[in-house]
Order: C-alpha cells, then sequence, then structure tokens
C-alpha cells in the first residue's frame, strides 16, 4: 500500500519521493499562515492552561499549608496543654506529700523556738557574784596580832568567817554557772532540730521552684503554639517526623515479635482448629492463630486506654474512674488467659515437633533418640509463649505516636507532591511555548525555497514599485 | 456512609480471599499397588522406603492406600491397608504409625509370590479408591516389573478411564527375557504407557528410587 502510494508518480522511488516532497513542501507553502497560527495558538494555549494548573495547585498548596499548620498547632497545643496539665498535677501531688505536712512542721519549729527561748532567758539569769571580800579578808590578815590573845582570837574568827561565808558564795555562784551550762546544752539538739526542719522545708520549695520553671518555659511554647508562630510550627514538625520514624521503628519491631508469636502458636493450632481445612488459600490454622494475636493487640490497645497511657478511643478515656478500672481488669484478664493459652499452645508446638521427629526417625528406620535437656528449649518456648502478647499489648503506645505523626507526615508529602506538580505544569507550559517556536521555525526551514523564491520577488517587486513610483515623479516634474 | 463503604470493602476482601481457590493447596491421594508375583517378592524390602518417604511427605487431609498384585487383583480383600489423614497432626502421626506397622507386618509375612499377576485389575481398584476420595491430586504408583499375566478367562483388555490420575511405574526390573531381547522391556512399557494415555492419565516410570524426591511434590 505504502509503496504503490510511493510511486504513483514514477517508477523510481527516489523520483517519486522528490514529487511528493515538492507537493507536501507546495501544500505546506500554500497552508503556512494558517498552519502558524495553528502551532502558535495550541503553543499558547497548553502553556496558558498549564500556567492555570500550576496556580491552582499553588492555590491548593498553599490552603493544605495552612491546613497542615493548623493541625501540627493543634496537636502541639493538645499535648502542650496534656504536659502542662501533668505538671501541675505533679505539683499539686508534691504540695500533698511535702507541703500538707508543713503546719504541723511550723508549730514544731515555732515550739522548738518557744523552748529555746525560755532556756536562753533562764540561763542569761546571772547568779549573783561573789562579794568583794577578799580585800577585807587580806585587811584582817594584815592586821599585826600584838600579843593580847583575845584580841588575836577574835580577829582569827573574823578572818575564819569570812573565809566560810566567801566559799559558800563561790559554791553558789559556780552551782548557778553549772545550770546555765547545762540549760545552753539543752539548746543544741533543738537548734538542729529546727535546722533539719528548715532544710525539709528548704528541700520542697526548691523542688516547687523546679517545677515552677518548666512550668514557666512549657508555657512560653503553648504560648508560642497559640500564638501560631513559625518557630513553633516547624519545632512541632519536625518533632513529628522523629516521632514517624521512632514510632515506626518500634513498630517495625513489634511486627517481627508478631511474627515470631506467630510462629510459635500456628502449627499447635491446627491440633484445634484442623491442618487440612482453608479460607481462601490461607490455612484456617494460621487465620486463627494470626486472629489470636490480633485480638491480644486489641485488648493491649484497650488496656493502655483504660490506663489513660494513650488516647486512641475518646470513648474509653472519658468513661467514669469505676468503669474506666473495670475495663481495665477485664481486658488485662483477658490478655492474661490469652498469654496462658499461648504458653500451652507453645508448650504442645515442642510436644508436636517432638512427635514428629520420633515418627520421621522411625520412617528412615534411625533409633528413636532421646534428646538431652529437651526441657530448656519447651520452657524457653513457653515462657516466650506467655511473655509476647504482653509485650505486644505495649504496640498501643507507638501505634499512637504513628497514626499521630502520619498525619504530618502525609500532609508534608502531599505539599511536597503539589510542588512537584506546580514545577512540572510550569516546565510543560514553557516548553509547549518553545516548542511552537522551534516547530514554526522547522516549518519554515521545510518550505524555504518557496519562501527565498517569494521573498526575491518581493524584493524584485518592491524595486520595479520604487522605479515606477520615480519614473512617475520624473515625467511630472518634466510635465511641470 | 463511610463506614458502611468500609464494610463493604471487607466484604469484597474476604470474598477475594475466598475465591483465591487456585493457590490452595490441593488434597492428594496415593495409591500404592505391590506386585507380589514369581521372584518380585524379593524387591518388596524397596516397598517399605517408598512407603516410609509417602507417610512422611503426605499431611492432614490426604489419603493413602497400599494393595498387593495377585492372581486376582479387583478386589478389596488385597488391600493391605488405607487411611485419610487426621485434620489434628497429633492423629494423623498416630495414623501414620499404624500404617507403617500394618505394612512391615505385611512384608514380612510374604514368603512366597502369586501365580499370576494381574495388574490392570489393581489399576482398576486403585482408580475406584482415588475417585472416592476426591482428591486434588491423584496417583497410583504400580510397584511391578509391569509382566501381566492373566488366569485364564480373565478379561482385562478393555480401556481404563484415568482421567486426572498419574500413573508411576516404580522399579520396573528387568525380566530374565528381556536380556535376551530389550524390545520386549521397552514394548511392555510403551503398551502401559498408551493404555494410560487413552484413559486420560499422565505417565511416568521411576526406576531410582533415590529420586523419589520427584514423585509427589511437597506443600
Amino acid at each position: 500500500m505504502f509503496n504503490e502510494i510511493l510511486t504513483i508518480w514514477s517508477d523510481q522511488p527516489g523520483l517519486s519521493l522528490a514529487i511528493w516532497f515538492a507537493v507536501l513542501v507546495l501544500i505546506m507553502y500554500l497552508g503556512r499562515a494558517s498552519s502558524h497560527q495553528l502551532i502558535r495558538s495550541t503553543g499558547r494555549s497548553v502553556y496558558t492552561t498549564m500556567r492555570l494548573a500550576s496556580r491552582s495547585i499553588a492555590q491548593l498548596r498553599a490552603n493544605l499549608v495552612q491546613r497542615n499548620t493548623e493541625i501540627i498547632l493543634g496537636f502541639g497545643q493538645q499535648n502542650m496543654e496534656r504536659a502542662i496539665e501533668r505538671e501541675f498535677t505533679r505539683v499539686n501531688a508534691t504540695v500533698a506529700k511535702d507541703l500538707s505536712a508543713y503546719p504541723t512542721l511550723h508549730r514544731q519549729i515555732s515550739d522548738t523556738i518557744e523552748k529555746i527561748q525560755k532556756d536562753y532567758h533562764e540561763s542569761s539569769q546571772t547568779p549573783p557574784l561573789p562579794p568583794t571580800w577578799i580585800e577585807a579578808i587580806e585587811a584582817i590578815s594584815a592586821i599585826e596580832r600584838t600579843g593580847d590573845p583575845a584580841v588575836s582570837g577574835i580577829l582569827d574568827n573574823i578572818q575564819n568567817s569570812i573565809e566560810s561565808a566567801h566559799k559558800e558564795t563561790l559554791k553558789v555562784y559556780q552551782k548557778a554557772s553549772l545550770d546555765r551550762q547545762k540549760l545552753l546544752g539543752q539548746m543544741q539538739p533543738e537548734w538542729g532540730q529546727v535546722a533539719q526542719s528548715l532544710t525539709k522545708v528548704k528541700g520542697a520549695v526548691d523542688g516547687l521552684n523546679e517545677r515552677a520553671d518548666v512550668i514557666d518555659q512549657q508555657m512560653q511554647r503553648y504560648e508560642q503554639i497559640r500564638a501560631g508562630e513559625d518557630s513553633a510550627a516547624r519545632m512541632l514538625t519536625s518533632s513529628s517526623l522523629t516521632q514517624f520514624f521512632i514510632a515506626g521503628l518500634v513498630l517495625v519491631i513489634a511486627a517481627l515479635g508478631g511474627v515470631i508469636n506467630f510462629q510459635l502458636i500456628a502449627m499447635p493450632m491446627s491440633e484445634m482448629v484442623g491442618g487440612g481445612s482453608y479460607i481462601g488459600s490461607m490455612r484456617t490454622s494460621d487465620i486463627a492463630a494470626l486472629v489470636i494475636i490480633m485480638v491480644e493487640v486489641a485488648m493491649g490497645l484497650f488496656l493502655m486506654e483504660s490506663l489513660r497511657i494513650t488516647q486512641l478511643f475518646p470513648i474509653i478515656s472519658s468513661m467514669d474512674d469505676t468503669m474506666r478500672k473495670r475495663m481495665m481488669i477485664i481486658t488485662f484478664s483477658i490478655l492474661t488467659i490469652l498469654a496462658s493459652v499461648e504458653a500451652s499452645l507453645a508448650y504442645m508446638r515442642d510436644l508436636l515437633a517432638l512427635d514428629r521427629e520420633a515418627l520421621t526417625q522411625s520412617l528412615s528406620g534411625v533409633g528413636v533418640v532421646e534428646a538431652q535437656f529437651r526441657w530448656i528449649p519447651s520452657l524457653g518456648q513457653m515462657v516466650m509463649g506467655f511473655i509476647l502478647p504482653f509485650a505486644l499489648a505495649f504496640v498501643a503506645i507507638p501505634l499512637e505516636s504513628f497514626i499521630h505523626s502520619m498525619r504530618t507526615v502525609l500532609g508534608l508529602l502531599v505539599v511536597t507532591v503539589l510542588h512537584g506538580l506546580i514545577v512540572l505544569a510550569r516546565l510543560l507550559g514553557n516548553m509547549a511555548r518553545q516548542v511552537s517556536k522551534i516547530l514554526i521555525s522547522l516549518y519554515d526551514l521545510v518550505i524555504m525555497i518557496p519562501l527565498s523564491v517569494e521573498q526575491l520577488l518581493g524584493s524584485a517587486m518592491k524595486k520595479s514599485k520604487k522605479t515606477s513610483s520615480l519614473d512617475a515623479e520624473d515625467s511630472s516634474l518634466a510635465k511641470e | 456512609m463511610k463506614s458502611k463503604n468500609i464494610l463493604i470493602l471487607i466484604m469484597l476482601a474476604v470474598l477475594s480471599a475466598c475465591s483465591v481457590d487456585s493457590a490452595r493447596p490441593k488434597s492428594r491421594a496415593v495409591y500404592l499397588l505391590l506386585d507380589t508375583s514369581g521372584t518380585y517378592t524379593r524387591e518388596l524390602e524397596k516397598a517399605r522406603s517408598i512407603m516410609n518417604y509417602l507417610l512422611a511427605t503426605l499431611d492432614s487431609g490426604d489419603s493413602v492406600a497400599i494393595a498387593r498384585i495377585d492372581s486376582g487383583s479387583f478386589s478389596e480383600k488385597d488391600l493391605i491397608a488405607k487411611a485419610t489423614f487426621d485434620q489434628r497432626p497429633s492423629t494423623s502421626n498416630g495414623q501414620k504409625r499404624e500404617f507403617k506397622r500394618k505394612l512391615d507386618a505385611f512384608i514380612d509375612s510374604v514368603d512366597t509370590g502369586s501365580r499370576h499377576t494381574d495388574i490392570t485389575g489393581g489399576v482398576l481398584q486403585a482408580v475406584e479408591f482415588l475417585k472416592e476420595t476426591a482428591a486434588g491430586e491423584k496417583y497410583v504408583l504400580i510397584f511391578s516389573d509391569l509382566e501381566e499375566d492373566l488366569v485364564r478367562g480373565h478379561i482385562r483388555n478393555f480401556p481404563i478411564n484415568l482421567q486426572g490420575i498419574n500413573v508411576v511405574a516404580l522399579n520396573v526390573t528387568k525380566l530374565r527375557s528381556d536380556n535376551v531381547d530389550p524390545r520386549d522391556y521397552l514394548q511392555r512399557l510403551e503398551a502401559w504407557q498408551q493404555r494410560v494415555d487413552q484413559g486420560g492419565g499422565q505417565w511416568r516410570v521411576v526406576n531410582d528410587l533415590e529420586r523419589l524426591d520427584s514423585l509427589i511434590a511437597k506443600r
């Protein structure tokens, strides 16, 4: 068919092709203006459409960015409120624990101080000083005994009585001083007690000060979030991304734990639901094992919810305390029962594996070998079967973080995709415009021969027109 | 509205999962025919290893039977043991042990071979059993030299419906006469292959018992 059309002008393909080309050039030359118009308008319309599309996407992106920021700030605000509430709860606990006994402590300190004051007053009562009789004794001792025995006797008596009176007074003074010392000694432990009580109070007050500092910082951040500051939004976004990856990593670890758990219970499950029955392409025993693991995870979620560690289900966290406590007990009991079931299944798995091994050995003609220390892996499997459900229960915590941060991450991802679309639309629009220009030039290149002829003819005609007009001017001048 | 859509999606997912039957492993049924005629009785020890391989390979839900080929094999009396393995692995293991015990007892009890060899009768009996099991994969394993020697008056030269059945000849030993003219051996094999192909079955010969792995695909 193609060959027939090609050789329609001549049997020689080259010649025929040349004629076809000439025809094509002629047609293109004749339709040059329309073709140029078509190419130009197509390029322009694609460019305009793409510009319009990029603007619409940019608008959408801006809306999405705003929405994302609102969500991030809202989520951050919620978290901050929760953190501040927790700090206040801690302050409340500190006040209730350490400062509730403050009135008693205050009374103790007051009593002690009162006692110290009293002791101080008592100790301040100075005993009378012994009279200065030394001079009198010295004076009497210095009087010469003239030999009159009566006078000498009287003087000696006076001296003796003065000396004894002096000794007596000194003794009283010494006793009074000793009493004062004793009182001051008694005050010493009370000072220690006061110091101790004051240290205790200082500790409590310092703790409160620290908490107050933390609350101050959190309040500052909370105000930033409330004000919708960019720095707060950026900080929260980066925190969300970190949370997303960490929670994702923990979830992967939990999934691996789930796989191990599945391997532990899938085989013995066939003892319960049969090894040959299938639902779709999956063994019923495998599905049953998966269901048990899923139920464990669900129970873990409910347990964490009722403990108010996670807040995925508002209906649970808003329950009254009695109901929540009941739910906690029920979910924990179910989890324990399932863990026990898993432990028994793990043991059964070990028994089945042993039985299968024994059968294989007897079929291959080898005598059944009793393995030593078989109880160690059996026990290990049982413990794993019991522990893994509880470990899986904690998956609720990273799951909550993952879900919350995923919202931010997805938002960022969509914004990035939209940004890429904007760039692409602009690129395509500009490309269409440039391509239309190139196509017009190429079009003219194909029909360059008739165009050149046209240009030559045009210039010749212009020249002849000019000459004829000059001639006409000359003739008119000559007539004049 | 949203929850309704989710419910519909879940139902569709469950239905699609249920409809994927092609991925579900099919149950298997195996019928082993043991030739007890003439000198072939000396080969019976090898049958023990074949049956051990089968017992180790077959799973819960699979069926297995073992029967002897004698002068008139189209009879339930020639059935040595049969079992459809229980869904519970522990019970299934018990069944396998019992099966092995019966086979061991039979092999130990065989001392003289039967006078004639009715392989076709045995195959007919096997086809009956396999069809009753309604298994996805059906196998007839013929442990014999394939030399049929019928009792006078027994009619066996008619086509057998072997649609969907794999017929595997195991340990096809060469007879003394085959050594004189090997074409006899080849003709014997070809005749059986033709018969199986005409009946719609799949024919295979496994003489090397070390290659039993290829006999039945493991799950």
